[in-house]
């Protein structure tokens, strides 16, 4: 028999929308960061020098083939167990969460840029445009339109596994999920409620998305 | 103005120039002419090193471009270039396009590049298009809005890598007289081109290419009415 205890919801509402700002903020400092780091390695893979090229293969090939979780506890933990501390569980959270999207976004930036025509380089550079110039004016505006639907659901990911700084301690909805589930046992109610505040947050990037992408489609 | 000394260039096995020398005045207007592959487009894009010859010489103005200390971007900007695919870049408008490089290479003020952007463009006959996006232009005025986007770097040299063929019939002419007019203004111009009236008519001087190398080279009238070689004379049979 399903008997459901909404007032635990109610009560709790509250303390859980305090856990999705959390959730929020610490995402957008790593979805910002993460595209700084995206957008630098990514350029880095299609380097002339293969120096940088090899460093960058490596951060990329190494951050997507360790778990997150492991990346996590690593930053918080394991660093501060060689004297290394990051005193705000949120900061750790949101350094960990860059340095994996980043290896991620990275991969999207490449194949963004490798997919923009060689003419429209050849053309920049014939004009006596420099290769950075050729890039940013040229090859990086017309990628990052044609990223936007892989980045979005590269965000996206990114938001839903946020909740796994919940293994540090950071005081974002799923630990905060946690924190009521000791205190109520009311399991079921919870973890739904958390679920659909997770998805009215993703759902709501995903539509603005699309709005992005059909405005900057109009242009060009 | 230009002198190209023995070029050599191979992708791969593939031995694309075989030794190409030739020399370019200003004011002059050259039409290269040969069959696919036979290295005249490989010889254009050395000019600019957008392809790097793997031997030979290439001297603009005196100065050695191919020599490793020799800035490329200087070179660059002094050497137009037309696309046979225009290369537009079409997240920008027409006037975009063609303010970007002055603005950006030449660091002028954009106050001044516009209005002279918009010559040009009026220049190519496209005033009313000064606005529009690539996408939202005809083959012939996108080539148009090219030409004029080289023509901003005020270049002592312009090369044109097929400029009309990927263009409409109905579309080549409002381009080909657009380069006419830059020829009657003395614009120094090589021209790769399978538009043979055209070349006879404006060019100064033909080089057919055969094989990797210049196989002949002379005026309009003489290769065109009295080649000397057997395979210019084959290749324009085929041709004309």
């Amino acid at each position: 028999m399903l008997d459901l205890d909404m007032t635990v919801v109610w009560d709790n509402l509250p303390y859980m929308l305090g856990g999705a700002i959390i959730t929020i903020q610490v995402s957008a400092i790593a979805v910002t960061a993460g595209l700084v780091i995206g957008s630098l390695f990514g350029l880095a893979r299609i380097s002339a020098y293969w120096v940088i090229r090899v460093l960058a293969s490596v951060y990329v090939e190494f951050i997507r083939g360790t778990p997150l979780l492991v990346q996590i506890m690593f930053i918080y933990f394991g660093l501060a167990s060689i004297g290394i501390t990051i005193e705000s569980r949120l900061l750790a959270g949101a350094l960990a969460l860059s340095i994996n999207s980043g290896a991620y976004v990275a991969e999207i930036v490449r194949a963004g840029i490798q997919s923009i025509d060689k003419g429209q380089m050849e053309a920049a550079r014939s004009l006596g445009l420099s290769y950075l110039q050729a890039m940013r004016h040229v090859i990086l505006p017309q990628a990052y339109r044609r990223i936007i639907p892989p980045l979005v659901n590269e965000f996206i990911m990114l938001i839903k596994d946020s909740s796994l700084l919940s293994a540090i301690g950071t005081a974002e909805l799923m630990k905060r999920a946690q924190h009521i589930r000791a205190r109520t046992f009311a399991d079921f109610e919870i973890l739904i409620s958390i679920a659909v505040i997770y998805f009215i947050i993703t759902f709501t990037l995903s539509k603005a998305a699309d709005y992005l992408e059909r405005r900057t489609r109009i242009r060009d | 103005m230009i002198k190209a000394v023995n070029v050599h260039k191979k992708f791969g096995n593939l031995h694309v120039l075989k030794g190409v020398s030739a020399q370019i005045k200003k004011g002059e207007v050259i039409a290269i002419i040969g069959s696919s592959g036979s290295g005249k487009s490989t010889f254009l894009r050395c000019l600019n090193l957008l392809e790097i010859p793997d031997q030979g010489n290439i001297f603009i103005d005196g100065m050695d471009i191919v020599s490793r200390s020799t800035n490329l971007n200087t070179i660059r900007k002094d050497v137009g270039m037309v696309f046979q695919q225009f290369n537009l870049f079409p997240h920008m408008s027409a006037l975009q396009n063609v303010m970007l490089a002055p603005v950006n290479v030449k660091k002028m003020n954009s106050v001044s590049v516009k209005n002279f952007a918009l010559e040009l463009i009026a220049k190519v006959g496209l005033s009313d298009k000064a606005n529009a996006y690539p996408r939202q232009l005809s083959g012939g005025q996108q080539q148009r809005v090219a030409i004029a986007r080289a023509l901003a770097m005020q270049p002592k040299v312009i090369l044109f890598d097929e400029p009309t063929s990927a263009l409409d019939p109905e579309m080549i002419n409002e381009v080909l007289t657009v380069i006419q007019k830059l020829a009657q203004e003395g614009m120094t111009m090589v021209i790769v081109t399978h538009e043979m009236g055209f070349a006879r008519e404006v060019a100064n001087r033909v080089l057919f290419f055969d094989d990797g190398v210049i196989l002949e080279e002379g005026t309009p009238a003489s290769i065109f009415d009295n080649p000397s070689q057997v395979r210019t004379r084959e290749f324009l049979s085929k041709i004309l």
